[in-house]
């Protein structure tokens, strides 16, 4: 299960932050050693590429992911999982690490480096004809929407509310790849996900846009923590990721510009 | 249950008097210590939840509606599953422990898979199944128009699928262990084959039936990834206490430690009551 193999994941990215921490100050003033990066699961695809450029740009140094739910890595880093740089999919888990009890806290202002924006998913091609979220109401069409507790489905409560719309959905989903998954299925017609989750999931997968989505855009903030193991390749990899370079990859992949 | 009181019955048994148990001494250190060890390794997470608990605000989070709809669900459904399980493992359990047939190694592997399966694809494999897509559950909603995911029905099939193998695996090894002696003595005795599994192998087996069932029903009520692959989460109808805990965690993580103490609490005392009721352990 996923918060497992989060765990797992940390626990790996502990080794390595621990053999690497050490090369992080040797290379004089250049950027090396390890820099182990806790990024939220929608920044995957995005990230790795990044990372590899990164590497590219600084021989010598390695970056080490970490991917999962926002809150989830939130609860790694303030549980003491050494990260050096925490990208989260929305300000409130930045804030939760910054808060906790000073454990490990991000140093400097957080920057919102990407923004991502609601989409309507449905099945490739449209078979039911979405266009706009009052067709959700439709007698008959199942609709997937993400739980309240997660950024994707307070986005969703944000973007209904604005358009007026109630709808009674068949599903709450815990996360985004879940209601994009029963998408893909053809269990549900059609769900309230992120632009950037139905770009990955293309073809299979349709994008149905709608005005009131930018009622519930979520900034996602990037920060380098204050116990980092790697300080140095830490503040070069969020200048890396705020670069026209990182910017492009994460256009391409459907996020939007700050 | 009287088949049973039989003069052959424990014939091992008969020739250890009771005094004699704790022959021997103590137990060995090579034993007590691992022993102890597995007991602190599986308990001290427990007790990590026990120091995180906001014990104040413990009785007012119990009454919130949505727990005990939840805690509903989740009673219902494990039972419910549970039962699903009895009805259809039992027999299987006989088939792979008494009947000899090709490939009876094959099925006993294939009946462990959704232990092996991360649970979550388990939910998967039964949306491609009984899904409105599925293999099953097309025809289903074509011509009898029934769907199975997003309902509570769905929750126990999910359940079921992912905790029958405890059940079959016990009631196999309690059966592999009975003395046959018995049933072949109710045979002679003119019993017939239905008869003599009702009143002579059931009750011969019902310590490890009983355990089966237990281990069956707890693995249903902690079922997570399958449910809310398979049936979602929708409050009341399919949110069952784990998908409760797991959601109450992204938002705050002190209400998903006391959602959690609830369940074990609940599970605790029911599974403690049965075993005075109903377990004779020896």
């Amino acid at each position: 299960m996923r918060p497992r193999a989060s765990v797992v994941a940390g626990a790996v990215a502990l080794v390595l932050a621990g053999c690497g921490a050490p090369g992080g100050e040797a290379a004089g003033g250049g950027v090396a050693g390890t820099v182990t990066v806790f990024a939220a699961a929608s920044l995957t695809a995005s990230f790795d590429r990044i990372g590899r450029d990164f590497e590219a740009a600084h021989p010598g140094s390695t970056v080490v992911f970490n991917f999962a739910g926002s809150s989830a890595l939130a609860t790694q880093i303030t549980e003491g999982a050494p990260a050096d740089v925490f990208a989260s999919a929305a300000p409130q888990h930045l804030a939760a690490v910054t808060t906790a009890d000073g454990v490990n806290g991000a140093a400097g202002t957080p920057a919102v480096f990407v923004r991502n924006q609601l989409v309507i998913a449905v099945a490739a091609g449209n078979p039911e004809g979405v266009r706009s979220l009052s067709d959700l109401t439709r007698p008959g069409l199942k609709v997937a929407l993400c739980a309240e507790q997660v950024p994707c489905g307070s986005a969703a409560r944000r973007a209904l509310d604005a358009a007026g719309v109630t709808l009674t959905p068949v599903t709450l989903e815990a996360d985004v790849r879940g209601a994009l998954a029963k998408v893909r299925l053809g269990e549900v017609d059609a769900a309230l996900v992120y632009r950037t989750d139905t770009r990955a999931a293309a073809p299979d997968v349709t994008a149905v846009e709608f005005p009131e989505s930018a009622q519930a855009v979520n900034d996602y903030p990037i920060a380098v923590l204050a116990d980092a193991p790697n300080p140095t390749a830490a503040h070069a990899f969020v200048a890396h990721v705020r670069s026209a370079q990182s910017q492009a990859v994460l256009t391409e992949a459907g996020f939007q510009a700050p | 249950m009287t088949l049973i009181e039989h003069p052959l019955r424990r014939p091992a048994g008969s020739r250890r008097p009771r005094g004699s148990r704790r022959r021997g001494g103590g137990v060995p250190v090579a034993l007590l210590l691992p022993a102890l060890l597995g007991l602190a390794f599986l308990t001290l997470p427990l007790i990590g939840l026990l120091a995180r608990t906001p014990w104040s605000t413990l009785p007012q989070r119990l009454t919130e509606p949505g727990v005990l709809a939840a805690l509903r669900l989740s009673l219902l459904t494990a039972t419910l599953a549970t039962l699903l399980c009895l009805l259809l493992g039992v027999p299987l359990a006989w088939l792979l422990a008494r009947l000899e047939f090709p490939g009876r190694r094959l099925v006993r592997a294939l009946v462990t898979v959704p232990l092996v399966l991360p649970p979550v694809v388990g939910g998967v494999a039964l949306l491609l199944v009984f899904g409105r897509r599925g293999l099953i559950g097309g025809w289903l909603d074509q011509t009898l128009g029934i769907t199975l995911p997003f309902t509570t029905t769905g929750v126990v099939f999910a359940e079921a699928f992912v905790a029958m193998p405890f059940l079959v695996i016990a009631v196999e090894g309690a059966l592999r262990g009975a003395d046959r002696r018995y049933e072949e003595a109710a045979a002679t005795l003119g019993a017939g084959r239905w008869t003599t599994f009702t009143h002579v192998t059931v009750p011969l087996v019902g310590p490890g039936l009983a355990a089966g069932a237990v281990l069956c029903w707890a693995r249903a009520l902690g079922e997570f990834g399958a449910t809310i692959t398979f049936a979602g989460n929708y409050p009341g109808r399919t949110q069952t206490m784990p998908l409760a805990v797991y959601l109450a965690l992204e938002t705050d993580v002190e209400a998903a430690i006391v959602l959690s103490l609830i369940l074990l609490v609940v599970s605790v005392v029911i599974l403690a009551g049965l075993r005075d009721r109903w377990i004779s352990t020896p």
